[in-house]
């Protein structure tokens, strides 16, 4: 009964998704009345200037914001890994606080901070012939604060969990400082990094709600997609979507198989 | 070694770049809120400095808006963990251990997938092409789900299942078989087993995945607003009008300080009491 109850949630769970993927494939007009097999919608998607420059937009948000991410997030791993007291304390409550605030919050006090500062110097700044506004690099900056939080509680399970008579061999090898780190912590983190860099990805690529508030006048495939949802349902949204979807599940697995092996290497040695 | 280098400094270099980012695009963000609650909407909309409790009185107007966020997110919290808890214990205790993972992972990819994909699809689903017509042609008439609470009770479980399976799964899994076994040694019966070993073994996890669970629906958008469509809004909802149609920030701001504020009290309710508790009682048991 048990078992019955599982595929049941298994159904439940990959049904929709199925039906974005299969809808996508149909040669109608409408999303959910089938009239026959036809790739009409992918060419009309990817010959869509609308849509290929939102994907571009996103694609630019999710590789800025991986890359930065991994980074800064491995750097303060690191950093909280050397220190004790006032200053641990601190920074682990602001990752949580980081990871807590809803999205939401976070896309609405950048966007009235931004703004406000904005107006504050741009009026000193016009006759440099310099304008700030909202755009893709405020996107960026939202979405990298949050996966700092998310790499940096990754790669400091990773720190937690590795063998420290390593780093001591090292040195008792009279490798310097920073050759113990190239060569020993770096390729032992590598797979919680990776993992990180991955998961930053997927979420900049997929996040709706921060972006609404602060992409000013960029816009991202989320965006796209929501106005096109509002404005009516066509199957070329399930065209497009069904290439998104497929996507992160391809990101997903990887991240998954990187971080079982990294947990698998990390025990054998 | 040619130079020795200083451990304090590299620390500082180390934390700086997330330092900056929490300072400027966190703290700092988050005081401008606090801040512009306390202000005036300027004439054309935005903000005009001022220092009022106005915009915390008005709060009651958008009383429908904390209502349903504070009711539908709850039930739908509750809903979610019933409908996890048997998927956990399946996947814990009946499967075979080379299956385990995939199958974990499996239940856990879609939350990664896109939110507003997986409720646009739901959209369709519920819609009056969907379930509904389907409902019609069988003679069953004017059944309406999509702009119901329970349209946007089912998008909860759906969406949040993913999220509340793994943390149960976990508090399952670590169960010691043997208990069980000693359970039905000494005569209790199966249900009794469940009820007085099992289940409080799971609490923890279940705490976990609830508050995860607790915490993305009170701040949610997309769900309410594809399934609620504009009959069953939430919070977040309510933010998008005021940020972004009415352009009544300090009102707004004072609606997100509100939302916050809630959220952490909760939270901190939540540890204290639920997870302190379960804590001790599984103390109690090993």
């Amino acid at each position: 009964m048990l078992r019955a109850y599982a595929i049941c949630i298994y159904i439940f769970l990959y049904l929709p998704i199925s039906l974005i993927v299969f809808f996508s494939f149909n040669a109608g007009k409408y999303a959910m009345a089938w009239e026959g097999f036809s790739l009409f919608w992918y060419g009309k998607a990817f010959s869509n200037p609308l849509i290929m420059g939102a994907l571009k937009t996103s694609v630019i948000i999710a590789l800025s914001t991986a890359f930065l991410s991994a980074i800064i997030g491995t750097l303060t791993a690191l950093g909280l890994e050397r220190t004790k007291g006032w200053l641990r304390v601190t920074f682990d409550a602001l990752i949580y606080i980081a990871i807590m605030v809803p999205g939401i919050v976070i896309g609405i006090s950048t966007l009235i901070a931004f703004v406000s500062f904005f107006d504050l110097v741009n009026p000193s700044l016009a006759g440099l012939g310099i304008k700030f506004q909202m755009g893709t690099w405020a996107v960026i900056a939202a979405h990298v604060l949050f996966n700092i939080a998310v790499v940096a509680l990754l790669v400091r399970a990773r720190l937690q969990g590795m063998d420290r008579s390593l780093v001591d061999a090292s040195e008792d090898l009279y490798a310097t400082p920073l050759g113990t780190f190239a060569q020993v912590v770096l390729p032992l983190l590598a797979p919680a990094i990776l993992a990180g860099f991955l998961l930053a990805f997927t979420f900049s690529f997929e996040d709706f709600i921060i972006a609404y508030f602060v992409s000013g006048p960029d816009t991202t495939l989320p965006i796209y997609i929501f106005s096109s949802i509002r404005r009516g349902v066509t199957p070329e949204i399930n065209a497009v979507g069904s290439v998104v979807l497929l996507t992160s599940f391809v990101l997903l697995i990887a991240a998954q198989a990187v971080l079982r092996r990294g947990e698998r290497t990390a025990r054998a040695e | 070694m040619t130079t020795t280098p200083r451990p304090k400094l590299v620390t500082a270099l180390l934390l700086a770049p997330a330092g900056l980012f929490f300072v400027f695009l966190l703290l700092a963000p988050l005081a401008v809120v606090l801040l512009f609650s306390f202000g005036e909407r300027a004439p054309a909309g935005g903000y005009v400095p001022a220092f009022t409790l106005q915009n915390y009185m008005d709060l009651p107007a958008r009383g429908k808006a904390f209502f349903n966020t504070l009711t539908l997110a709850p039930f739908g919290t509750l809903l979610t963990a019933l409908f996890a808890f048997p998927m956990a214990y399946f996947l814990a205790v009946k499967t075979s251990p080379g299956w385990r993972v995939a199958l974990l992972i499996l239940v856990m990819a879609p939350f990664w997938t896109s939110q507003l994909l997986r409720y646009y699809a739901w959209m369709m689903i519920l819609g009056n092409k969907g379930i509904p017509g389907w409902l019609a042609t069988l003679g069953i008439a004017d059944v309406r789900i999509i702009n119901t609470p329970w349209a946007v009770l089912i998008g909860a479980v759906y969406g949040f299942l993913p999220l509340m399976v793994p943390p149960i799964y976990v508090s399952l899994e670590k169960l010691d078989k043997r208990l069980l076994e000693a359970s039905a040694d000494l005569g209790a019966t199966p249900i009794r087993t469940f009820l007085q070993v099992t289940l409080p073994l799971a609490l923890p996890g279940v705490a976990t995945g609830s508050m995860l669970v607790f915490i993305l629906l009170m701040g949610d958008y997309i769900l309410p607003q594809f399934l609620g469509g504009g009959k069953v809004f939430f919070i977040g909802n309510a933010l998008v009008d005021l940020f972004l149609q009415s352009r009544n920030w300090p009102f707004g701001a004072a609606v997100s300080v509100a939302l916050v504020a809630i959220m952490f009290v909760t939270i901190y309710v939540y540890m204290r009491f639920v997870l302190s508790k379960s804590g001790t009682r599984r103390a109690a048991l090993v």
